[in-house]
């Protein structure tokens, strides 16, 4: 009787190492280096990270990663607890009745200069679970069209026509709100205005 | 809005379960005459004469166990060696050893609490041959000892063969789901490479560094398998794990699908399609429940904001703009429900009264629960409800036409019990001492939250948590680590010992006395035993944490 356990112990340690190497190689080794196959030829942008580049093809950033934009001439993003750290994402994990969160939104409206005639859309006064939500809604878009035309010396109706734009590429929610990527936005004005510069040299 | 969104988030896995489960119970309980003869005969060439082994409940269970130390070891192995494997492009570094140990027991245990942030401390190998391959065959567990537990109930001593049940599940359920999902994330746009990180040079002239890497493998498996340990530190908050309104869809689509079918599968497999009906109209009806209060709550502001010139609709601290704050709400709900415990908000920073609603969830952690063991745990509420009504009418109560008697009783009473003893203990001691106290974000009840929530994850194998909580220090991750091992394995092991003693009584005849199972009184004694029990043994904490945060913050 105790050898038969003891051999069934042994049968079953045997079997469970046994499922263990095939289950590794099945599921850590086939499965994804086969999706990696998939993305190489479906989506080979968007498989690598969604890339942007420059007109001179230097990467300037990802388009799903936000950046601390903090130049007047640049739309800014939503605030971001880990200082937009591409390579370790994080929200604040602040109580959102708590005194922190008051402080930094505090913060926000001094930055953006708002007030009770003109108050600050929400989502530039709270930071993202990741940190690095490369979105604002369009009103936050809306809100800063005037400072990014004055800095760049161009008249409100074309930002605010590059803003309509970008929002109706990302209508993609079924709320109807379009947002606009932030990095694809000042991407395409720095660009447009390369362009309109470009001639007069 | 919100409440649209909520009928198409749970509408599509309701529709889904019902032909799931019954593909389910054909692949994993094959009748005789269905031919898997060289699928049978491949299975046992690779895991040996074990496979053909008939095995009782004792030594299912010994398999399992077997098995399950077998990926602890060969987990922490890998992991402890991940400096000196290849796949490694960022040179991640050593692993503490008491993360290694806390890591390879969340992730054996179906858990996936995660003490590290993945894109720091990870490498791609470990990402894929430890992690990824853990929540395939951690899921596969759940399913199989579920399955067990349907064959005994449906009569029979022989409940399978542990070995050949978790084979299937991996390759006829989880890896064909996985596969498909994962094929949708990459077209949605989810990253898929063995690149290492990528450098940028934004505009403004500063580097910035992009981590990224073979994301879309992991992201499938961790959102079906109710396993929920992301790629990415803040998880399916991530842009590159959930990039766009659709993708967040069908993640979320796929955190229920499992453990919403293998209620049919249970039908299935005992004959007994209307008593699941009634055990899935109580689970939807909590499930709604929860989702909708979680909705409504989150719809509130943040409260620090009020009085400053901010215009806001809702809270969005925390929040991603392409998911909004509903499908935030109606995520928290479900990955809480199931023990799936991925996120796509921070559940740290919703509402103070809104954190009730992921905490209840994982208390109760019967509202479809993980994949096979949420039905398990139900089990135990089905017992101690049958017992309730037996005691009612004088008769010895009945299960699926087996008597449930004082052995049956004694077992099922120890297994209520485990999972609160785990979280009020562990919380308690935490709180009260410096391995707790000393490690929270936020100050009173909502930093006592962050403790409670800890171990409520913990103990409910969901891995979600109060993120704020310095939690990679050497008491957090030994005691958590030790209470997902015991939260695992005692709600598993006791329900199938019940099981396997109440398949080996005779029969009893269904006559016009027996308690029927099948009816809508029988939903009301079930969601009675779960609500009450459940209220009983947590409110005392309920009020310590989320609804003492509340009231202090509302008086302010």
């Amino acid at each position: 009787m105790k050898i038969t356990l003891m051999e069934q112990t042994s049968a079953n340690i045997m079997t469970s190492i046994r499922v263990t190497v095939a289950t590794i190689v099945l599921c850590g080794g086939i499965y994804p280096l086969a999706l990696y196959v998939f993305a190489r030829l479906a989506a080979p942008e968007s498989a690598s990270g969604s890339l942007l580049r420059d007109p001179s093809g230097q990467v300037v950033g990802s388009r799903l990663i936000a950046q601390g934009f903090t130049e007047a001439r640049y739309f800014w993003p939503r605030p971001s607890a880990v200082k937009y750290n591409g390579a370790g994402a994080g929200g604040s994990n602040l109580s959102p009745a708590g005194p922190e969160v008051r402080q930094r939104a505090v913060q926000s409206v001094a930055d953006f200069s708002a007030d009770h005639l003109r108050p600050l859309p929400a989502d530039l006064a709270t930071a993202s679970g990741s940190g690095l939500d490369p979105y604002i809604t369009r009103q936050a878009a809306r809100y800063q069209a005037s400072r990014v035309a004055r800095a760049r010396g161009v008249p409100l109706s074309v930002i605010e026509a590059a803003i309509q734009l970008e929002a109706d590429g990302q209508a993609l929610l079924p709320t109807g709100e379009g947002l606009v990527n932030v990095l694809s936005l000042n991407l395409k004005l720095d660009a447009g205005q390369q362009r309109m510069t470009e001639p007069r040299h | 809005m919100p409440m649209l969104l909520l009928l198409l988030f749970i509408a599509v896995p309701v529709l889904l379960s019902w032909p799931l489960g019954n593909f389910m119970a054909r692949v994993m309980n094959p009748s005789p005459s269905t031919g898997t003869d060289r699928l049978q005969l491949l299975l046992a060439k690779t895991g040996g004469r074990m496979l053909d082994v008939e095995q009782d409940w004792k030594g299912y269970v010994r398999s399992m166990l077997l098995f399950n130390t077998v990926m602890f070891f060969a987990a922490f192995l890998m992991l402890a060696l991940q400096q000196s494997l290849p796949l490694n492009p960022d040179a991640k570094g050593s692993l503490e050893a008491s993360l290694i140990f806390n890591t390879a027991a969340s992730f054996v245990t179906n858990t996936n609490l995660q003490h590290y942030s993945g894109e720091v401390s990870m490498s791609y190998f470990s990402q894929l041959f430890v992690l990824t391959w853990l929540q395939f065959v951690s899921a596969a567990t759940g399913i199989a000892c579920f399955t067990a537990l349907a064959r005994a109930l449906a009569g029979e001593l022989h409940v399978g063969n542990f070995y050949r049940d978790l084979c299937r599940s991996v390759l006829f359920i989880l890896m064909p789901l996985s596969i498909l999902l994962a094929l949708l994330l990459v077209v949605g746009g989810v990253p898929m490479t063995f690149e290492g990180a990528a450098t940028a040079r934004t505009l403004e002239g500063v580097a910035q560094t992009i981590a990224r890497g073979p994301v879309a493998a992991m992201v499938a498996i961790k959102q079906l398998g109710t396993n929920g340990g992301g790629f990415f530190g803040p998880n399916s908050t991530h842009p590159f794990e959930n990039p766009t309104f659709l993708t967040n869809f069908f993640e979320c689509v796929s955190i229920p699908l499992i453990a919403m079918s293998t209620v049919w599968m249970f039908g299935r497999i005992t004959g007994r399609m209307r008593h699941a009906a009634v055990i899935f109209s109580v689970m939807m009806l909590l499930l709604i429940l929860k989702a909708s209060l979680a909705i409504w709550l989150e719809g509130a502001p943040a409260s620090a904001l009020s009085g400053l010139p901010i215009e806001a609709a809702s809270n969005l601290e925390g929040k991603e703009l392409r998911f909004g704050t509903g499908t935030a709400a109606i995520w928290a709900a479900v990955t809480t429900a199931t023990s799936n415990g991925s996120v796509n908000c921070m559940h740290d920073s919703l509402n103070p009264l809104t954190g009730l609603v992921p905490l209840a969830g994982m208390w109760l952690n019967v509202i479809f629960g993980g994949v096979g063991v949420g039905f398990i745990n139900m089990f135990i509420f089905i017992i101690v409800g049958v017992f309730i009504c037996g005691m009612m009418v004088g008769r010895t109560p009945e299960y699926c036409a087996r008597k449930v008697e004082t052995h049956e009783m004694k077992l099922a009473l120890l297994a209520l019990l485990v999972h609160p003893l785990l979280i009020l203990a562990g919380t308690a001691v935490f709180a009260s001492t410096s391995w707790g106290s000393g490690t929270v974000l936020n100050k009173g009840a909502h930093g006592f939250t962050e403790i409670l929530y800890e171990f409520s994850s913990a103990a409910a194998n969901n891995g979600s948590g109060f993120e704020g909580l310095g939690d990679n220090t050497v008491p957090w991750n030994m005691a958590t680590g030790i209470v997902m091992l015991l939260g695992r394995y005692i709600p598993i092991i006791l329900p199938l010992a019940i099981a396997g003693s109440m398949s080996a009584k005779k029969p009893v005849p269904e006559t016009i006395g027996t308690l029927r199972i099948d009816t809508p009184l029988f939903a009301v004694v079930i969601l009675g035993s779960v609500l009450l029990i459940g209220a009983l043994l947590f409110m005392p904490v309920a009020v310590l944490g989320p609804v003492a945060d509340y009231l202090s913050t509302a008086v302010q």
